[in-house]
Formats: structure tokens, C-alpha cells, sequence
């Protein structure tokens, strides 16, 4: 195929009919299996990209003071049934800069397909990042996707993550995420999962709070049917004064699933402070018994319930 | 006619009794309250009614539109036009006022749900993308499950204290609701303790102790509740014979 057709084809994948939909001053990188197949970028916004054997190294600088003002659309695809896919990002955000992106991970054929990420992310002074990662999964659950990413988020700046799974089998899932938060950051990191069938669920993620008044919340909502598994290991660790963190885990198991969390959190300050709530279980009697009491069925109000906790939120770190 | 008819309706949890064979019958097309000091079984009597998990276990018959409604499933019951308005209504995190009040409605588009939002003083714009969560106060809460029973379009809806946690201003907007589903031809039965609310209803019924004390005009029931359930000094427990039925 050419490029173009690979674009177009992994595009569709996602639910975009027409690249050129996305306007022309839309940034996009587009990476099926080791190749850039489209790229265009932004004043301020700059794309290095290394073909390697299974994957690329993909070098993203946004300049100091830049404001990009509409999300870089990033595509990260494996088209075929099997293949492997390994990622080398290494991104920095310079100083007071603004960046968010969209990046789609699409494996929609997948049966033995093995996605992997390393990325090094820098977050300079008041510079604000937002990453947002959206995977759609064939139905197969032969995927494996392993992401793990080290980030320092300095001064006053800010990194939202956030990793959106509900379309297509989750497959074989670990990420491991570190965050490293100086004085004033704020950092927020997020995953909506659902897990069907044998899928299988790891997260972990870590927040240092180094610095003073940083703050950080990870959240993890889960939903798991048939013999699906998780297990969430979220740690939020304090050190500077007037630091705050939330760890919030949610999952509702059902059929044969079972899940895990084990939320950490530690404070090394006394002027700090640490939550957390965790919530485990199937979906609540009462959220049942009133949508029962409207006329859905049982299959249809837990569906309605799963679709409520898996949906976006408002930021925690907002407040 | 009457839509609901409960016979000889008992109901116990732990071996206590908490309903204690109470025969009523609630015509069709009419609102009627439901009265009655603390603890003696209103909300126990609208969970069996509904058929909630825990109350399906009773004693005698209930016949909905001369079925009887034994077996029957919570979600079937719904579906043969039977709803319930929550004491204390349920949280949804992540879930809009908009996908809430349109579960079970016949018509789920915007427009619609925006103008149940309305009928209930509730500005549509401001709370359809809302979720219907712990930010909403409990007044907002208690008048987006109204918003959800009117679009049902219901045969008989079962509110339980639909004035707790509402202010005077927010109460027109309940009575609107009210004058709404009476216009629809449906049937309300309606659990207070306010007597601002059980004025709006045609007729009345008073229980105590799992009983059915008195039945008939809303002054009569309401008189009664003043000058007798409210200075009984053993709520809950009244006397065999001081028994007026
Ligand atoms: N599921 C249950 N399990 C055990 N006891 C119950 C249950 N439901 C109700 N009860 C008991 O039944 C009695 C009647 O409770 P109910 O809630 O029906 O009273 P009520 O008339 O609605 O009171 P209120 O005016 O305070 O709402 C109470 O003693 C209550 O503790
Ligand atoms: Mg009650």
C-alpha cells in the first residue's frame, strides 16, 4: 500500500473517514509499523523520525513559548494480524510552552501483534503538556501493549496523561508511568479501561511529589467481564511541603473477572497531603435497582453504569 | 377503578413484621398520600410494590391492573408502567443528566430531555452534560429523578417523600410534576410527611406500625396526623383497641 493509502487505512480504523477532514493546519504524524507514512507539522512544533527494524525513535520538541493551538494528531498503527511495533519516544516540552496531543494506537486486525513504548518525557518550567491516548482493539485480543514512560515535570508546568481503552479487546496491557514533580506542577494521569474475556490488566503508575505545592492525581477506571483480570498499583509519594495527591481506584468485576489495586500512598512532610479511595466490586445495587425501576434490563443498566464510570471527567487536579 | 390493589400485604425483616396485612386500593387517575410517623413501613410499602431485591419475599397479593405481580421482575414491573422515585436517589459518576433521564425514556433526544429539565425549574442547557454525581445538590438530584419518571410517561409512579430536601421555591416545580402526570392519567402514590404535599393529593391513607390506620378526604387524614400521630407518645406502637378501623 502506498502511504497515502496507509494513512487513509488507518484513519478509517478510528473512525476518520478523511484525513483532510482534519484541517490544514492540523499537525499529524502518522506511523504504521516502522514507517512514517504522513507527517505535517506546525510552526514551533518539530518531528524527528528514525526508521528502526521493529519501530521508529521519534524525537517531538515543541519550542520554548510556543502556544500550538490545536492538538498534534498522532497514529500509531499495526494494520496487518501480526507484526511488532516498538516505539522510541523522546519528547520535550520546552520552557512556557503548550502542547497537547491525540494520539490513536490501532491494532484492529490484531492476533499476534506486540506494541511497545519507551518514552522519556520532559515537561520544562511552566510549560503545560496533555497526552491523551486512544487504543482501539480488534475483537481477537492477540495485542500485547506495553508502554512505559519516565517523566519530569519541572516548575510550574503541567502533564496530563490520559489512556482511554473501551473499544475492542484490551489483550495483554502492562504500563508502567513515572512522574517526577517539581515545585507547583501539576500532574494528572488517567486510565479507562474495559477488559473482556482472558484480557489482562497491569498498571503502574507512580507520582513523586518532590517538589513544593506539586500535586498529583492518578486515577484508574476499570471495567472487567467474563475471566478478564486486573491489578492497579498506584503510588503517590510526598515530599514537598504542601504537596497534594489523590490516587482514586475503580473497577467493576464481573462474571468471572478479578481485580486488583493496591493504592500506595506516602507522606514524607507534614504539610502534605495524600488521599485515596479504591472501590472494588460489582456495579452498585442501588445505581442498579433505580435504572431497573425505569425499564432497563439488568444487561442494559449495567452496560449504562460501566459506560458512566469509563466516561471522561472533570480534572481532579482542576480544583 | 382502582389500578393497585394490595390484599392483606405483609412483609418482615428478622422476624419482625414491618407491613401487617394491609389492604388498600388506589383508584386509577388519582394522587394519593401515603402518611404515617417514622419507621412505620411507607418506604417498605412502595420497595414491595416495586418489587426491589430484599422485598420480594410477602405475604398476600398485589395486583397491578388485575395481575398479580408475584415473580414479577423490578425491570418487567417498570415495563407494565410501574416506576419509583427514590427517597434518596441514587449517584451516577460519569454519567449525564442527558443518557440518565433518557434511559428510560421512549424519546431520548436533547430537545425532549431539555424540556423535562425545564418543566422542573432546571435550566436544560446548564445540566444536560452534567453528570449526575456528587456535585448536584439534593434538591437537583431529587428533581432530575422527577425529570426521569415524567419520561417514562408511567401508569403508576411511587414517590417516596418527594419534598425531603427540597426548598419552598423547588416544591412548585414537584407540584407541576404532579399536575403533569395526573394530566398523563397516571397514578401516584405519594409518601410525605409535609402537609404542603399532601394537599395536592385526592386522597389519603395514614399507617402506623405496618398498618393502616385511617383512610379517606386529605383534611380528615391530615387533621388526624396532627392531633394524634404527632403527640402519640408511642409512635409506632399503637394500642389494639384504640385501633379506629
Ligand atoms: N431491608 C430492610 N431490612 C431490615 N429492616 C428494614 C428494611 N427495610 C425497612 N426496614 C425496617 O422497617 C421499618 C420501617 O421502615 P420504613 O423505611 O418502611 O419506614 P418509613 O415509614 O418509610 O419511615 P420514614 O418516615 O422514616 O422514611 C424500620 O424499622 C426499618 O428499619
Ligand atoms: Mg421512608
Amino acid at each position: 500500500m502506498s502511504s497515502s493509502d496507509l494513512v487513509a487505512a488507518l484513519l478509517q480504523s478510528i473512525g476518520v473517514d478523511n484525513p483532510h477532514g482534519l484541517s490544514d493546519n492540523t499537525a499529524r504524524i502518522e506511523v504504521h509499523e516502522n514507517r512514517v507514512v504522513g507527517l505535517k507539522l506546525v510552526p514551533g512544533l518539530k518531528v524527528d523520525a528514525d526508521e528502526t527494524d521493529d519501530g521508529i525513535n521519534v524525537e517531538i520538541r515543541v519550542e520554548a513559548g510556543v502556544r500550538l493551538q490545536k492538538p498534534v494528531h498522532i497514529c500509531f498503527g499495526v494494520l496487518p494480524e501480526d507484526g511488532r511495533q516498538h516505539i522510541d519516544l523522546d519528547v520535550r516540552i520546552h520552557q512556557d510552552a503548550h502542547a497537547s496531543f491525540l494520539a490513536h494506537c490501532t491494532f484492529p486486525n490484531a492476533v499476534d501483534v506486540r506494541h511497545t513504548m519507551t518514552a522519556g518525557i520532559e515537561v520544562e518550567p511552566g510549560a503545560h503538556y496533555a497526552y491523551f491516548e486512544r487504543h482501539v482493539h480488534g475483537t481477537h485480543g492477540g495485542i500485547t501493549v506495553i508502554p512505559e514512560a519516565r517523566v519530569i515535570v519541572h516548575d510550574d508546568a503541567e502533564f496530563t496523561t490520559e489512556f482511554e481503552l473501551i473499544k475492542g479487546r484490551a489483550g495483554q496491557i502492562k504500563f508502567d508511568y513515572e512522574t517526577l514533580c517539581h515545585d507547583r506542577s501539576v500532574v494528572e494521569m488517567t486510565a479507562r479501561i474495559s477488559g473482556r474475556a482472558d484480557d489482562r490488566i497491569e498498571i503502574h503508575e507512580r507520582a513523586q511529589l518532590l517538589g513544593d505545592e506539586a500535586k498529583a492525581a492518578l486515577i484508574s477506571h476499570i471495567a472487567l467481564r467474563d475471566d478478564a483480570r486486573a491489578e492497579i498499583y498506584n503510588d503517590v509519594t510526598a515530599y514537598g511541603a504542601r504537596a497534594r495527591g489523590h490516587v482514586d481506584c475503580k473497577e467493576i468485576v464481573l462474571d468471572r473477572a478479578i481485580a486488583k489495586a493496591v493504592p500506595m500512598v506516602a507522606v514524607h512532610n507534614p504539610t502534605a497531603h495524600v488521599t485515596h479511595e479504591a472501590a472494588i466490586g460489582s456495579v452498585d445495587s442501588r445505581q442498579l435497582q433505580t435504572l431497573l425501576s425505569r425499564g432497563l434490563t439488568e444487561d442494559e443498566a449495567t452496560d449504562l453504569i460501566i459506560e458512566g464510570l469509563l466516561s471522561k471527567k472533570a480534572r481532579w487536579t482542576k480544583d | 377503578m382502582s389500578l393497585l390493589s394490595i390484599q392483606n400485604l405483609s412483609q418482615s425483616f428478622d422476624g419482625k413484621p414491618i407491613l401487617d396485612g394491609l389492604t388498600m386500593d388506589f383508584w386509577e387517575g388519582h394522587i394519593h398520600a401515603v402518611v404515617g410517623p417514622n419507621g412505620a413501613g411507607k418506604s417498605t410499602l412502595a420497595n414491595t410494590i416495586m418489587g426491589l431485591h430484599g422485598y420480594t419475599n410477602y405475604g398476600g397479593e398485589i395486583f397491578f391492573d388485575g395481575q398479580s405481580l408475584r415473580g414479577v421482575s423490578v425491570d418487567a414491573r417498570a415495563r407494565m408502567g410501574i416506576t419509583l422515585a427514590w427517597q434518596e436517589p441514587a449517584r451516577f459518576e460519569g454519567l449525564s443528566v442527558l443518557r440518565f433521564v433518557g434511559a428510560g425514556s421512549k424519546r431520548k433526544d436533547p430537545a425532549h430531555v431539555k424540556g423535562l429539565l425545564e418543566a422542573l425549574g432546571l435550566e436544560g442547557e446548564r445540566y444536560l452534560h452534567r453528570s449526575v454525581d456528587r456535585t448536584l445538590s439534593g434538591g437537583e438530584r431529587k428533581r432530575i429523578e422527577l425529570a426521569s419518571i415524567l419520561a417514562m410517561e408511567p401508569r403508576l409512579i411511587l414517590m417516596d417523600e418527594p419534598d425531603s430536601g427540597i426548598d419552598v421555591a423547588a416544591l412548585d416545580y414537584i407540584f407541576t410534576a404532579l399536575s403533569r402526570l395526573k394530566n398523563q392519567g397516571a397514578t401516584v402514590i405519594m409518601i410525605t410527611h409535609s402537609r404542603a404535599v399532601l394537599e395536592q393529593a385526592d386522597h389519603a391513607f395514614l399507617m402506623c406500625n405496618g398498618r393502616l390506620r385511617e383512610k379517606g378526604e386529605i383534611s380528615k387524614i391530615g387533621r388526624y396526623f396532627i392531633d394524634r400521630c404527632i403527640p402519640c407518645d408511642h409512635i409506632n406502637e399503637p394500642d389494639e383497641e384504640e385501633s379506629i378501623l
